[in-house]
């Protein structure tokens, strides 16, 4: 404790940066947010184990590393030759480098939906961004959220507007670079679809070089929108990583979550869901796969606070080495939020003796006409399943790649942006082909 | 000489099994294998297939001269040897086709033959579909997942079509199939006979044999071949039960080759 004690010292003690992020000629409610966040966070502290919602993940490793805040580097960044390819393929994207816009990356438009940086949007829309900045992911309780609403530089701001469908996926590309020194950037996102507008959000995170990512993103789905949201996260052994994505659903509203976990020495993600309107259906799907060292952590809260809502989630865990992995999903259940309909699976798979993975589905029921189901299961590749395709001829290695495949087969199966698809199919034939780290 | 069994023990789980099997096998040959539950018929199949966790304790395999034990199931796969399992497994996520083109293209790769290409695939499944009357949605969908019993022993005579082994072991194919699934089942093994292929049909029912007609019939009594004969053994067998062979080894008979 006084170890995490004193690390946040070191947070206290860039307090002239935190004055530095503040933009020029920011709104007042803006600079009132930021000042409340900063002092929440320094109430509230890192995270420890002690906490529940952070009992298996220990962010040790972030507190203590001096992570230099990281948008004087991204300038430099841009002219000589990226660290890693960016993924997309030929579609239209918007590139931050360290949390930073990056318009010489960026290409492509994105039809009638309106994408521009949060600074942007600051300066153009004032009042949209009043209206949700800050207000769909509270940090009372997350330390990180309030880092990261203190520290807010810039980010992405999209607005769907009412009636409108945006054919082409809005991605988003973050790229992380450090210099000489580690760096974090606080990437903020904020979605506003209003009613029955309908888009494909894509965030990749992508980087090779030690930094800290603390990001956040805010997604409103007005009425009878329809949100399909793409996290695919691949980041290379010395990245950590933290996000908070809270979407609010009002009346009959969609929220489809697809979660790609793939790479990252160690990375967390809260999904958060809040249906505060009647009718609304969400779907969370997410897939991480571990190797070596890494540590990968979900959480999901769908809270349930109004009737006739449905909820489907879907994780799967690949683990394999030393990897640790974490599920916690809960459910709540308002007391008026009758005609529930809410199940939720956890499963997972253990490729090496030493892999751990700690998952805890949690259901909170306060109303009693509802439909809910959970359930959780760990395993290993099954050793009759193994034999039998030997037994056709393919080699252990291929044989267990295949195995894998097919576990994860029903949640790449339900990508629907194909370039995501493949590279989430091609990630598990590249990091399954080879032999398993098992002894 | 394709097979060459000599005085094979097989212990699994520290259980002795199989306590000295003798058993010889001519290319283009079909030898049926029955005997009572528990008798080591399964076993017999799978220690030929190389099952992890069946371990050889004593005695030889010689396959096309060479130790077969030696070899790990994939490359006895590739060396042409086929189990049809008594309980084909399920394979969630992947398509019946995904997996059989990998398994034919492992198996070409190690014959120094060209690996197929969708389209010769596709050809291949097609042809070999009709073998077995196996539906088309049935080989795009996960490996028997879902499939009733008839379709996956008629899923594993398909795959035997496709892979088109040297040596097919054929482990209980008639457990559980209603007689038109036999049938269709039987008739799929009838065509895929031919002088360049053997088989072993394990099966605990006469039943199975009155559609494939074996050369030879073997009695596996507790671990050992107790008699052997021609294919009218069967027909006694069914008659006089295994308690028979069980409690009085009769002499070997005529058409037998130990």
């Amino acid at each position: 404790m006084e170890a995490i004690a004193r690390e946040n010292d070191l947070y206290n003690a860039s307090l002239a940066g935190f004055e530095q992020a503040r933009l020029d000629g920011e709104p007042a409610w803006l600079s009132e947010l930021r000042r409340d966040a900063f002092a929440r966070f320094t109430a509230l502290g890192f995270p420890t184990t002690k906490e529940e919602a952070w009992r298996y993940t220990s962010v040790a490793p972030i507190a203590k590393r001096p992570f230099r805040p990281a948008a004087k580097e991204s300038a430099r960044l841009s002219r000589r030759p990226l660290p890693v390819p960016l993924p997309g393929g030929e579609g239209a994207r918007f590139v931050f480098v360290n949390g930073r816009p990056a318009p010489e990356l960026s290409r492509g438009s994105f039809g009638a939906g309106v994408v521009v940086t949060l600074r942007e949007a600051l300066r153009d829309r004032p009042e949209a961004v009043e209206a949700h900045l800050g207000r769909i992911a509270g940090f009372e309780k997350s330390a990180f959220t309030a880092l990261n609403t203190a520290f807010l530089e810039d980010g992405a701001f999209i607005l769907l507007p009412k009636d409108t469908v945006v054919e082409e996926p809005v991605h988003l590309v973050f790229l992380s670079a450090a210099g000489s020194e580690p760096v974090v950037s606080h990437t903020r996102v904020l979605v506003v679809a209003e009613a029955n507008s309908q888009a494909k959000i894509i965030e990749t995170y992508v980087g090779d070089s030690a930094y800290f990512t603390n990001a956040v993103t805010e997604i409103v789905c007005g009425d009878g929108a329809v949100v399909e949201h793409y996290k695919v996260q691949r980041e290379g052994p010395l990245a950590f990583h933290v996000q908070t994505i809270q979407a609010a659903q009002e009346r009959g509203s969609r929220f489809d979550s697809h979660n790609l976990c793939l790479g990252a020495a160690l990375a967390r993600t809260d999904i958060n869901v809040l249906f505060q309107a009647e009718g609304g259906e969400c779907s969370l799907n997410g897939l991480f796969v571990t190797a070596g060292a890494q540590h990968v952590d979900n959480h999901t809260l769908i809270d349930h606070a109004r009737p006739h809502c449905t909820s489907r989630e879907l994780y799967k865990g690949i683990l394999d080495g030393k990897s640790r992995g974490v599920f916690h999903g809960k459910i709540v259940v308002r007391p008026d939020a009758q005609k529930t309909d809410a199940i939720q699976t956890n499963k997972n798979l253990l490729l090496s003796r030493e892999a751990l993975v700690n998952s805890t589905p949690a259901l909170e029921i306060l109303a009693d006409d509802v439909k809910c189901r959970h359930g959780s299961t760990i395993g290993q590749l099954d050793a009759s399943a193994l034999f039998y395709l030997r037994a056709r001829g393919l080699g252990e290695a291929e044989a267990r790649a295949m195995l894998t495949y097919g576990f994860a087969a029903d949640l790449t199966s339900r990508i629907r942006v194909p370039w995501i698809r493949e590279e989430a199919e091609a990630f598990l034939g590249r990091s399954l082909a080879r032999p398993s780290e098992a002894s | 000489m394709l097979l060459e069994i000599k005085d094979l023990h097989a212990s699994v789980g520290g259980n002795e099994i199989l306590k000295g099997v003798d058993l010889s096998v001519n290319e283009g040959e079909v030898h049926a294998i029955m005997g009572p539950n528990g008798s080591g018929k399964s076993t017999l199949a799978h220690v030929l297939a190389g099952r992890p966790g069946y371990e050889v304790t004593k005695g030889q395999v010689l396959y096309k001269g060479q130790n077969l034990l030696a070899m790990s199931p994939e490359i006895r796969a590739r060396e042409g040897i086929f189990l049809a399992f008594q309980y084909p497994v399920e394979i969630p996520g992947v398509s019946n086709v995904y997996f059989l083109k990998n398994a034919v293209n492992a198996i070409r790769k190690h014959r120094g033959e060209p690996e197929l290409d969708a389209m010769d695939f596709l050809k291949l499944t097609r042809e070999k579909a009709k073998l077995v009357d196996i539906d088309e949605d049935l080989i795009k969908r996960p490996v028997n997942e879902g499939f009733s019993g008839g379709e996956k022993k008629r899923n594993e005579i398909f795959q035997m079509a496709v892979l088109n082994p040297t040596l097919a072991i054929l482990d209980e194919t008639d457990s559980g199939l209603d007689i038109d699934a036999l049938r269709t089942v039987a008739s799929g093994v009838n065509q895929l006979r031919s002088p360049k292929r053997s088989m072993i049909v394990v099966t605990h029912y006469q039943r199975l044999l009155n559609y494939i007609v074996p050369d030879f019939l073997h009695v596996l009594v507790d671990g050992r071949i107790a008699l052997s004969g021609g294919k009218e053994l069967a027909l006694e067998l069914e008659e006089k039960g295994y308690a028979w062979v069980e409690k009085e080894p009769p002499a070997p008979r005529l058409g037998a080759r130990v």
